[in-house]
């Protein structure tokens, strides 16, 4: 197993206010890890530190791969879905660290490495749309092609499950499943009952963070990460059922 | 026809349509740019910035267009450098910009000895007194702005498109948002003189808005602006002069009419 990434008492967050607080986490090959937390636990801020995004007030962040050999898929609502793109482009945008030169030539094999992921994907048909004319489900396959583009060892996607349907949920999840055979996967998703039964292990993140060994977690190993979570499962799709130690928060604020 | 002919054997006529065409391909690029990555508000910043430029200039002496050209880059990096390293809020920093450039221009004005010639054609714009010199830095500027969007096309479509997913693929972001903020500055500074700083932000907006009816996709949407931008403008600037009515403010006119007509065809 080969280490790709390794945090050690890492500490971040935006003008002075900590999201992140000494938080430790090491990444091998071959691993699926569920990054899994409240909103504002500091999911995202992990995963943009980890890309380089966010500098850290202290603590170290260690790559042992290259930059671009992270493939990353943002949270669909940071993109502007009416910017004129064609879905094409976007893929092949993937591969950017050639692009200072691209235009000089046709660049075939890009170009045919990008329509060969959307056939994968099932939607080569709408390579020439432009992407604000896509569905929800259609859009996260296409960033997920273009996180797949430079064939990365390490795939990081921010909650990959946002305005898709249950179909394509399920879907996504095998996809990724499959994936995971070639890279190691950061998953961040609000959905722990769904996500279990993909990952291999889960990172709950509330301010710190706790890498739990295993798929499956309890109630009470939940409530010792002080990680408050909500479960939201869907019909057809596996899922472990795991009960919520905040459920009388909820109650509180329903009176 | 005829008499469209032979207005091209006046100097002054030429000048006036190589300034169109020149002002049509540098704002319909440059614009489609700014409309795609939604910066026309500090665009606007930067159009209204480089009237302290201007007003300096008379005061000093010296060609307003210098002015305004050193007022608006400085504007244009001042803007992104108090929202980035100031934490003032960017619409704001903007204003700050906008408000501050124009009062040092009303003040230098102001100071000036005498009269302040030709002031209003870099309010409201005046084609037609288009200087052959002028011509010529409109040209150096075309070249300049194809050769970098051929060069770099990939590169600026996938900044402008997903900064932060530019970022995790190295591309030099900060590096091209600076020479893209130039860029922005010398288009605006160089084709004040055709419509003017009232009306500039309308050449690169309006053109690109027709543009965007009928495609959504970068490269084409860059073609499109310059012929709309162009045919408007040429369009505008006979009306004008037959009419006798101010160029600037014609061919703005026009380029909301084609905008409109090509947005009802589309319905159709």
């Amino acid at each position: 197993m080969k280490k790709l990434l390794e945090i050690k008492n890492l500490s971040a967050g935006y003008d002075g206010n900590m999201v992140l607080e000494n938080v430790n986490l090491e990444v091998f090959s071959g691993d699926f890890i569920g990054i899994i937390g409240p909103n504002g636990g500091g999911k995202t801020t992990l995963i943009k530190t980890i890309l380089g995004l966010i500098k850290p007030s202290s603590g170290e962040m260690t790559l042992h791969i290259s930059k671009t050999n992270i493939g990353y898929l943002p949270q669909v609502n940071q993109i502007d879905k009416r910017f004129p793109i064609s879905v094409i482009d976007v893929v092949r945008s993937g591969k950017a660290n050639t692009a200072l030169f691209s235009s000089f030539h046709k660049n075939l094999g890009e170009k045919q490495k990008a329509e060969s992921l959307l056939s994968e994907m099932g939607i080569l048909h709408i390579r020439n749309k432009a992407i604000g004319e896509l569905s929800g489900g259609q859009m996260q396959r296409v960033f997920l092609c273009r996180a797949l583009m430079n064939e990365p060892e390490l795939l990081v996607l921010d909650e990959p499950s946002t305005y898709v349907d249950n179909n394509f949920e399920g879907e996504l999840y095998l996809k990724l499943k499959e994936l995971n055979e070639q890279m190691a996967i950061l998953l961040i998703s609000h959905d722990v009952g769904t996500i279990s039964f993909f990952v291999k292990t889960i990172a709950c993140v509330n301010r710190h963070l706790h890498h739990h060994p295993s798929n499956i977690i309890s109630e009470e190993q939940l409530a010792s990460y002080n990680c408050p979570l909500q479960i939201i499962t869907h019909g057809n799709i596996p899922h472990t059922v795991l009960k919520l130690h905040d459920e009388h928060e909820h109650h509180g604020h329903h009176h | 026809m005829d008499t469209i002919i032979e207005l091209f054997s006046y100097d002054f006529f030429v000048n006036a349509f190589l300034a169109s065409l020149l002002a049509a391909i540098s704002c319909g690029i440059i614009g489609t740019y700014i409309v795609s990555r939604r910066i026309v508000f500090i665009s606007g910043g930067i159009t209204h910035a480089s009237f302290g430029g201007i007003g300096m200039g008379y005061y000093l002496g010296i060609n307003p267009l210098v002015g305004a050209a050193i007022f608006s880059i400085l504007s244009g990096m001042g803007i992104q450098l108090f929202s980035s390293k100031g934490k003032v809020r960017e619409d704001s920093s903007i204003a700050i910009w906008w408000s501050l450039g124009m009062a040092i221009g009303i003040i230098f004005v102001y100071l000036t000895p005498g009269y302040a010639p030709n002031l209003l054609s870099y309010l409201f714009g005046s084609i037609l007194t288009v200087s052959t010199g002028e011509i010529w830095l409109m040209l150096a500027l075309v070249v300049l702005i194809v050769l970098f969007f051929t060069l770099f096309y990939r590169t600026i479509l996938y900044i402008a498109f997903d900064e932060d997913f530019a970022k995790t693929s190295d591309l030099p972001v900060g590096l091209f948002n600076y020479l893209l903020m130039i860029l922005i500055s010398l288009t605006i500074v160089l084709n004040i003189r055709v419509v003017g700083i009232i009306l500039i932000l309308s050449l690169l907006t309006i053109p690109q808005a027709t543009a965007n009816v009928l495609t959504r996709e970068f490269g084409r949407m860059m073609f499109y602006s310059v012929g709309f931008a162009f045919l408007a403008s040429f369009i505008g600037l006979l009306i004008s002069y037959f009419a006798d009515i101010p160029s600037g403010a014609t061919i703005i006119f026009t380029q909301v009419v084609l905008f409109g007509f090509v947005k009802l065809i589309k319905a159709f």
